[in-house]
């Protein structure tokens, strides 16, 4: 049997305010436990929330990003339900009026083509804090300090065939929230986490079939894992003649399983209403367009740049564009090395090879644009050759002396003198009679070999297209 | 109106309050009282009426974002029936 | 001396033949003699009370000049007061120290009022007789086998009775105007929005609002100006600027026209208390005012659309107590569910619970419609009616109560309670402002006069009700309690 699955992904991203989205506590990672949590946070009595002017600006900016349609009127409700780590036993969210309406964006898939998945809408709401139960025997210790913090939570369209464009949606996401710098959206850290509605039908098939919610995936990695697990999860259990269950599960990275989190489900019933300590949030079209203005440029009118200013393959300007850090650096490489395409190469082939080797960011990258501009510069002006500066790179990436220097004290200068290299290739062809033999018996390959001789014997800083000719002179005048 | 003593119960769950097999049935007869009362709104017709949530009109006021708490931790611990290393302890929690 | 107003107490504490420790001593007396019969304070802040009229006394030395300088105040027991207990009158809080001040509390100190304690009250200020205190039910001073009223009823018992001078309260749907009228005192709930609700327990957050209880309009205005103002803290306190209140207090009521609601003068209503009040119109037509009735169509739905917002809105209010970060936790929980359920079914009193339930009901699964929106919706109609009147009255007037105090333990029913508020729990449906001020006696009880003014006019209401008691002497009356000896 044919069966092709639907996939709607639900992703909160934390916004990084300064205070919490109704307090003035700091909202910082890492922070001791409970020592960012003050008396609204705590719902102590009495206290009241305040709304953060910024995790607004920043959900507009969100919506501007994704050409939503904002919510002019947007109203937080109270999501009532019980937990530790929720001290008001309720979430303050947006039920019926999120701050950010219908939206889209597009993904690029394998075969190159493209894909718009729809944004259903991004409301804000607040974080829960944590428990943590590895301290204590029979007890659980609740940690407060992400308890109110501000979320953005992006609800897309259940338009996601497979996994692969999953995890494209995700990475896409996360590029247009570190672009619009609203979010660290780091997953291993929680601050951009992820649930996702899986659900599989025959192909062909109108009604959609029951979906299951996997919760709280923290990585690209994972996503994809998990819905793979779970779609053939859901196939084995119609194949044998089972029903799908709604409900909610966990992914089990170790065993790659998902598995049901409630064997009890008690259906939920949040009791949502209008939170009457918050009026309405009402925005006019001068507040929108001033946030327009200073939406940046965004990856996909970047990569659409990149193509048409540089002369980019299309998927180097897709590499180049995913994070805003990247592209920069690229720009300021190519600016100051003057090509563009040398600029794009490196940076793609080397420097991420380097960076993704350890894990490092693009911005704590050891080889900073202008050395690397340099480094490109010295192959231009044939200063080095090629070769040399891909071992000069290597060096440069743990000695952080200037390009020009780290050529020089170690003598990495390309060897142009005619005299110079006509005296390596004699040396070569004296010590290789049986090559040379070979070449005038027609056997025309040696010469590959004899010209790496030659190269070694310069400890490669000869300038190999003169040695390319100049051995083939010679080479000649001895048959 | 109909309010049997599962649906107090389910209520009571919901609320995260017990309620003994003794008082089960006096509750649910005070609670359907009460909804008797409530229920004298079902005599008008509000269908195009919009709801009031606020007593008038007026909008959300913004708060810049500056911080202006600071961590007062171990006083407003003192305050709590058991914490410990910073924690606010609870009986396991299990999800 | 106790006995006076805050009016004439400051005329005396500035004239220097009073100081504020001497007063505050008085009333600490006075409390220490009656408060055992009357239960009005749950707190008694005897020591920080006498320290603080020391350095209102050393304001004064210094030049520092306020109405309510050295005037010894007692707070509602829902307002959070940084160092004392504040328990809202429930086991839930009973050994609960807010580390702040509400903003109510905070502005009063700014002035230099010197706080003598925390006063009784319904549990979470669900109730209108106060017997659903933890802590036992405060008395009417005017006869101690009556309630005073609630839920802010040990404050107008304690102002009735003279154990302080002024006293804050707070009115959900009623909650200062009929204990208010009970104990024959004057009590103010002001627009929704005019006072902060920084620090003042939630009961039912879009209706809530404090308010001051005290002996004449005049104090009223003083207190009124000190309490209101836009606080950042809270967003649905108001930006508008508050108006000198007691500048306008004796502006002439000629041509001032009164709509009375057909509505307020209807079965339920005690023939007494029907002839107090219509009494009372008369003072007003003296004073050069139109009398014409008026229709509130909507009224009686006021009492059945507010049985369903405030317990809502309480439900999800009162979930924070929950035994994790402060407040009751019961003993030994076997399990998380077991903590959540014993810690609020035991810190929680019988109404409470109740209410908790009604509102969980309304918004629950299947039920928000028909319950939840639906009285809003109703909430809508019954705003409409007060806006449409107000195009042709300037204020409204009609009882408080439809009786006076009813004996401790004579209202079992709570539906029958809940009707008690009928007409002043539309009042807070719609945000308006609403003054009682007392208006008469029926068997040594008093009648409380009820005064509705449109959206923010504060000052109109406060001007009406004191232009009342320049012609009346109702609000002079004392009850004879504690004074035998």
């Amino acid at each position: 049997m044919e069966w092709e699955s639907i996939i709607g992904l639900e992703v909160h991203v934390s916004l990084s305010t300064k205070s919490k989205l109704f307090s003035g506590t700091a909202s910082t990672f890492g922070a001791e436990p409970n020592t960012q949590a003050n008396i609204f946070d705590l719902a102590l009595p009495g206290t009241l929330p305040a709304f953060n002017e910024n995790a607004l600006q920043m959900a507009v900016f969100f919506g501007l990003a994704i050409g939503a349609k904002i919510g002019k009127r947007s109203i937080f409700d109270r999501k009532n339900y019980f937990y530790p780590d929720l001290p008001k036993g309720y979430q303050v969210t947006q039920l019926d009026f999120p701050t950010v309406g219908k939206g889209s964006l597009t993904i690029s898939l394998e075969d190159g083509t493209e894909k718009v998945i729809g944004v259903t809408r991004a409301h804000i709401e607040e974080n829960a804090g944590k428990s943590l139960h590895e301290e204590f025997t029979d007890q659980s210790g609740i940690d407060l300090n992400r308890a109110g913090e501000p979320l953005l939570e992006i609800v897309s369209e259940p338009e996601i065939k497979n996994a692969k464009e999953a995890v494209a949606y995700l990475k896409k996401l996360h590029s247009i929230v570190r672009y619009l710098d609203i979010s660290d959206a780091i997953m291993a850290q929680g601050s951009m986490r992820c649930d996702v509605n899986v659900s599989i039908r025959k192909k062909g098939d109108n009604k959609l079939g029951t979906r299951t919610e996997i919760k709280n995936i923290n990585s690209f990695r994972f996503v994809e894992k998990a819905i793979n697990s779970e779609i053939i999860r859901q196939q084995e259990v119609i194949e044998d003649g089972g029903t799908i269950i709604q409900e909610t599960r966990r992914y089990d990275a170790n065993k790659d399983i998902t598995s049901s989190m409630r064997s009890k489900e008690v259906a939920n019933d949040y009791r949502y209403f209008p939170e009457p300590d918050l009026l309405p949030i009402v925005i006019d079209d001068s507040y929108i367009s001033s946030i327009q203005s200073a939406l940046p440029e965004l990856p996909d009118a970047k990569q659409r740049r990149f193509i048409s200013d540089y002369g980019l393959s299309k998927y180097d300007a897709g590499v180049l564009t995913a994070t805003r850090e990247l592209a920069e650096y690229f720009e300021q490489v190519a600016k100051k090395c003057g090509d563009a395409k040398s600029a794009a190469n490196w940076v793609t082939g080397s420097l991420l090879a380097l960076l993704n080797k350890d894990d490092i960011e693009i911005i704590k990258s050891p080889i900073d644009a202008e050395r690397l501009a340099s480094l490109i510069g010295r192959i231009k002006d044939n200063t080095i050759s090629g070769k040399i500066a891909k071992n000069l790179f290597e060096i440069m990436a743990t000695n952080f002396s200037s390009v020009d220097e780290l050529i020089e004290k170690r003598g990495l200068k390309q060897v142009t003198d005619v005299g110079e290299i006509e005296k390596l290739i004699t040396k070569v062809l004296n010590d290789n009679p049986n090559q040379v033999q070979q070449f005038a018996d027609g056997k025309e390959q040696v010469l590959g070999f004899l010209i790496g001789q030659a190269m070694k014997a310069s400890q490669g800083k000869a300038n190999p297209e003169q040695v390319n000719e100049l051995l083939k002179e010679k080479i000649k005048q001895k048959r | 109106m109909i309010l049997d003593k599962s649906e107090v119960r389910k209520i009571a769950q919901l609320a995260r309050l017990h309620i003994s097999d003794a008082d089960v049935d006096e509750i649910g007869h005070r609670i359907k009282e009460i909804l008797t009362l409530v229920d004298q709104m079902q005599s008008v017709e509000t269908k195009p009426v919009e709801p009031l949530y606020h007593p008038f009109d007026a909008v959300q006021k913004l708060r810049p974002d500056v911080v202006t708490e600071r961590n007062n931790r171990e006083e407003l611990q003192k305050l709590a029936p058991k914490a410990e290393m910073g924690l606010y302890l609870v009986p396991k929690v299990l999800d | 001396m106790i006995e006076k107003t805050a009016t004439e107490l400051s005329r005396l504490l500035s004239s220097g033949s009073l100081s504020s420790v001497e007063l505050t001593r008085a009333y600490l007396d006075r409390i220490a003699k009656a408060n055992d019969n009357l239960n009005a304070y749950i707190t008694i802040c005897e020591e920080s009370a006498l320290e603080q009229a020391k350095k209102a006394d050393e304001r004064r030395a210094k030049g520092f000049r306020h109405p309510l300088l050295g005037i010894p105040l007692a707070h509602k027991d829902i307002f959070c007061t940084d160092g004392i207990n504040t328990t809202c009158g429930s086991r839930m809080l009973e050994n609960f120290i807010a580390p702040y001040n509400a903003t109510v509390v905070e502005k009063f100190e700014d002035v230099g009022a010197v706080t003598l304690g925390k006063t009784n009250m319904d549990e979470f200020a669900m109730g209108s007789s106060n017997e659903t205190s933890y802590f036992g039910p405060a008395k009417n001073p005017w006869n101690i086998k009556k309630v005073p009223g609630g839920s802010s009823g040990g404050s107008a018992a304690a102002i009735a009775a003279d154990l302080c001078a002024i006293a804050t309260g707070t009115d959900t749907g009623g909650s200062i105007r009929q204990p208010a009228a009970f104990c024959g005192v004057t009590g103010f709930k002001p627009s929704y929005g005019r006072v902060s609700r920084w620090g003042m327990i939630a009961f039912a957050s879009s209706l809530d609002q404090a308010g001051p209880i005290c002996k004449s309009a005049e104090d009223a205005a003083i207190l009124t100006s000190v309490m209101a103002g836009l606080d950042n803290k809270d967003s649905t306190s108001v930006d508008k600027p508050v108006e000198a209140y007691s500048a306008t207090l004796n502006k002439s009521l000629k041509g001032l026209k009164i709509g009375i609601p057909a509505q307020h003068f209807r079965d339920g209503l005690s023939s007494e208390v029907e002839r107090s009040i219509k009494e009372a119109l008369k003072v007003y037509e003296q004073m050069g005012a139109r009398v014409t009735e008026i229709n509130l169509a909507h009224n009686h739905l006021s009492v059945p659309a507010y049985y369903v917002i405030a317990p809502a809105e309480a439900s999800a209010n009162l979930s924070r107590y929950d035994g994790v970060r402060y407040g009751y936790r019961c003993e030994n929980p076997v399990d998380l569910e077991d903590m959540y359920k014993r810690s609020r079914s035991e810190g929680f009193g019988a109404e409470v619970k109740r209410r908790i339930m009604v509102g969980t009901y309304a918004l629950s699964a299947g039920y928000y419609d028909d319950y939840y929106q639906k009285a809003q919706k109703i909430r809508r109609l019954i705003k409409n009616d007060f806006d449409r009147a107000f195009e042709e009255v300037d204020v409204i007037i009609g009882p408080t109560s439809p009786n006076t105090a009813f004996d401790i333990g004579a209202k079992k029913d709570p539906v029958a309670m809940y009707l008690e508020d009928i007409y002043t729990i539309a009042v807070n449906l719609a945000g308006l402002p609403g003054i009682s001020v007392p208006a008469g006696f029926s068997e040594g009880l008093p009648i409380g006069m009820h005064i509705i003014g449109k959206h923010f006019e504060e000052a109109k209401v406060l001007n009406v009700a004191h232009q009342f008691q320049q012609e009346t002497e109702w609000h002079k009356q004392k009850p004879k309690f504690g004074l035998e000896d």
